[in-house]
């Protein structure tokens, strides 16, 4: 790979205008950084509203009884905090977005490999994302079941399921679609000379994600359909009170849904995997151990939906089996962590904004991922699940593990996509607010469910009040990190600084042209000779 | 690990609490190892420091090195979890039998002779077995002083056992999300001595004739065995199902079969209500919460029930 920017008189992609004027250039357009760019800001929307319905639950639980509202909505705030952040932001989130923008360009294509297809996928998500959430406004109120949809509590509630349940179901098809786009481009489209173990290590990851995407995905698109079935139809799959099986539901919806926290994390991980090496200065240590690991936790991470049942009564044989599989699924995280740390050894570090996301990532990262050992001793268990320890357990997964790394990516990749430099004051001042929040919001709820406080719980006996107040303080903490952090960088794209080509001094392809890239990305396509991490 | 920590308070808390402390020690160790050399390197190798990186790809004997040490502690921490969990399924053949019923939103538990109440009672230092049983949704039976939950499933049977360890009375949770009053969901376990629990136990009329002077008493003592009060309140606030002050003798306006009516709250409709709970749904409720109480309630129950209405003006 090259340090030269490659000059272009091309316009770049955010200026150009196409058969389309204003709005519509966006809405039609088949380009994939602009396509990324509409899934960022549907999801930042997004993001907001449920990052807000988190905190008014904190707020409600800063005190036992009522504070602020009352239980059923409280219920249906977890439930619709739980759908929107889950499905319409951390399942899709990093892919659409990053993978979108960043995964043409690093391989050195001109764009994915369906561009029409890839901006279907983005209506697709539009369309299911507004069935879901219509369920809040018509109908017989909102959803109240929680994002998992437990049977047969959701065939018994009054409340709006269906739209919610069919806006899932959508969904699916946008997921389903990008993976297969992804796998295909990733083939087909990579520079000459880029052999798969000259590829960047962010492609490697989604490439890991789209293969779970594309074969997970259907098992929850039958398994909600089935629910669509039994609630109109009375077709007993799921309700007893129809001679059907509340716990092979479980099994259905968790044989997708903990596949899915892989597609969540692992593009997080190709991320950190990117800014490690960049600021270090450095080639990435055990680049091949990364890359296996990846796929490791593609396939293994597919047996053991299991641990999430272990109090539903299954037989001995199933809860040793999975047990030792979720203690094996830890393994290759824990390489990848190795790897990274190593990284860092003689390295000479310049420490950025970006640098530091990775490193509070790192930190946090490792508390769920550890705090995951304790859930998957089957004793430990027993006594944790379903508490606030489990809660607690999967916002460091999911908020600490790909929150964390979306807004790494975000800090590292913002002069590229917008061409100028956000206030690396103020982000940093944003960080710690928000560092210091997540932990003080988070830490205590292990605490409180080791003491037994179950979860999703309106109210509570008094001996849980304290650790409650020091998370609802936590919660406010965080929520003003996150203003100041987005605040910064909504700013930033008009007012921040122009930004060099190469502000980071990487050396991965997307670095080598200009910011904001051109509308065809490479006027010549490269030809790769080198490691991805080549700094020698 | 809980702060009621009472070590004794039943026969797993050791097996769990041992796998939790031995996850905690190794895991800690890795926090602080892997957080202290990482914030060391970001010190020691700051390009102010050490403005040349070194350029090293990797390290086979590492990698296999952090691969089989974490893979042997964590089979280390598996074996602590299945040991602990072991026993748990492992019912001794005189445990005492309790049937435990639950249903949104209250716990139910009915005694070998016949005696039921909506708290568990539990003798000292003797094997107590809970056959569980749901009616309407998934609950999940939680007591974290004994370390114990299992899900309780609606059209399966489950169990749980325990030995009480400890004299007192210790909180129990339902943890399986189950619509409005989850929350609400919970009750007490109290172990007695064998002598004390004897008495208790077979002393199955002991509350009759202390309430039979006030009207309605036996009807309050049906209601809360029942868990009528998880739904309907005594004080006229709206909760889950209309509140019972007032209620008999008056008019409602109900639904029925999609039709608007007005009916009178006799006894009737309050026995029919009991019976057929979706028949006829009070104006600005929601149908399908109740289950019938057929098997539970006879119309002897329910002409006590409506004595106890009739005091709540």
């Amino acid at each position: 790979m090259t340090d030269t920017v490659i000059q272009n008189h091309e316009p770049n992609y955010l200026e150009y205008q196409g058969r389309y004027k204003g709005i519509f250039s966006w809405i039609f357009s088949t380009d994939h950084k602009r396509i990324g760019l509409l899934y960022l800001y549907s999801m930042l929307v997004l993001f907001s509203v449920a990052a807000i319905l988190g905190l008014l639950m904190k707020i409600e639980l800063i005190a036992p009884g009522k504070t602020i509202m009352d239980a059923q909505t409280y219920n249906s705030f977890f439930t619709l905090h739980g759908i929107t952040m889950i499905f319409l932001i951390v399942v899709p989130g990093l892919p659409a977005v990053f993978g979108n923008f960043f995964l043409p360009l690093m391989i050195g294509a001109k764009d994915v490999a369906f561009p029409k297809l890839n901006l279907l996928s983005w209506w697709i998500y539009i369309l299911g994302a507004t069935i879901a959430l219509s369920a809040q406004f018509f109908g017989d109120g909102p959803p109240d079941t929680g994002w998992t949809f437990y049977a047969p509590y959701s065939f018994r509630t009054g409340t709006n399921m269906l739209p919610a349940v069919t806006g899932a179901f959508i969904l699916g098809f946008s997921s389903i679609a990008t993976g297969l786009n992804f796998i295909v481009t990733i083939h087909r489209m990579r520079a000459p000379g880029m052999t798969w173990m000259k590829m960047p290590l962010f492609p490697w990851a989604i490439y890991g994600t789209s293969w779970i995407q594309v074969l997970a995905t259907p098992i929850v698109g039958i398994t909600l359909l089935m629910i669509v079935l039994e609630r109109t139809l009375q077709i007993g799959f799921f309700d007893p009170a129809l001679g059907g099986d509340p716990i092979l539901y479980q099994h259905l919806f968790w044989i997708y849904s903990h596949p899915a926290v892989y597609i969540m994390i692992l593009p997080a991980m190709g991320v950190i995997s990117e800014i490690i090496p960049t600021f270090a200065r450095k080639t990435i240590f055990g680049y091949k151990a990364i890359v296996v690991s990846t796929l490791a936790i593609a396939f293994v991470g597919y047996f053991v939906w299991g641990h999430h049942m272990f109090t539903s009564g299954m037989s001995g044989t199933a809860l040793y089996t999975f047990s030792i599989l979720t203690f094996l699924v830890a393994i290759p995280s824990a390489i990848k962590i190795f790897n990274w740390v190593a990284t860092l050894h003689k390295a000479s570090i310049d420490i950025q904004t970006p640098f530091l996301w990775a490193l509070c990532f790192l930190f946090v990262f490792m508390i769920g991922g550890l705090s995951g050992m304790v859930l998957g001793a089957l004793s430990a268990n027993v006594h944790l699940h379903d508490t606030a320890f489990v809660v607690a357990h999967f916002h460091f997964i999911v908020f600490g593990g790909t929150g964390y790394a979306f807004f790494g990516a975000l800090h590292y990749w913002y002069p590229k996509m917008f061409g100028r430099m956000y206030d690396k004051g103020w982000a940093n001042i944003g960080l710690a607010v928000f560092f210091t929040g997540f932990n003080t919001l988070y830490l205590p709820m292990f605490y409180l469910g080791m003491i037994g406080m179950p979860r999703r719980y309106y109210d509570y006996v008094e001996e849980f009040h304290g650790p409650n107040i020091v998370s609802s303080f936590g919660a406010m903490l965080m929520i003003s990190g996150l203003v100041i952090i987005i605040t910064n960088l909504v700013r930033s794209a008009r007012k921040g600084e122009i930004a060099e080509a190469d502000p980071w001094k990487g050396k991965t392809l997307e670095w080598t042209i200009a910011s904001p890239p051109p509308l065809e990305n490479f006027a010549e396509i490269p030809v790769v000779t080198k490691q991805p991490y080549d700094y020698e | 690990m809980t702060s009621k920590a009472i070590p004794d308070a039943s026969n797993f808390v050791k097996g769990v609490d041992t796998s939790f402390e031995v996850i905690l020690g190794i895991i800690f160790f890795f926090l602080i190892a892997i957080t202290a050399t990482m914030i060391y390197f970001v010190f020691r190798y700051r390009k102010e420091r050490n403005p040349v990186a070194t350029q090293i790809h990797g390290s086979v004997s590492l990698e296999i090195l952090w691969t089989v040490i974490p893979t042997l502690l964590v089979m280390v921490m598996f074996y602590y979890g299945w040991m602990g969990y072991k026993p748990m399924k492992e019912v001794p053949d005189d445990a005492f039998v309790i049937k435990s019923v639950g249903r949104m939103w209250n716990w139910q538990f009915e005694y070998e002779n016949g005696k039921r109440t909506d708290t568990l009672y539990v003798p000292l230092n003797r094997a107590v077995k809970l056959d569980l049983k749901a009616l309407d949704v998934i609950h999940s039976l939680y007591i974290p002083s004994f370390r114990l939950k299992q899900d309780v499933v609606p059209g399966k049977k489950q169990m749980m056992w325990f030995i009480p360890g400890r004299e007192g009375e210790f909180d129990l949770f339902c943890t399986e999300y189950c619509g409005l009053r989850h929350s609400s969901m919970q009750t007490s376990v109290i172990v007695m001595p064998q002598d004390k629990f004897d008495s208790w136990y077979i002393d199955t009329t002991a509350t009759a004739p202390l309430i039979s002077d006030k009207p309605g008493a036996l009807g309050l003592v049906i209601v809360k065995k029942n868990g009528c009060l998880a739904c309907h309140s005594l004080d006229g606030s709206k909760l889950v199902g209309p509140s019972w002050k007032g209620l008999f003798g008056k008019t409602e306006t109900v639904i029925t079969k999609g039709q608007t009516r007005e009916i009178n709250v006799d006894t009737a409709y309050v026995i029919n209500s009991i019976y057929n709970p979706n028949d006829d749904i009070v104006k600005g409720y929601s149908k399908g919460l109740m289950l019938s109480y057929k098997n539970e309630l006879t119309e002897d129950d329910i002409g006590e029930i409506i004595e106890f209405m009739k005091t709540l003006k």
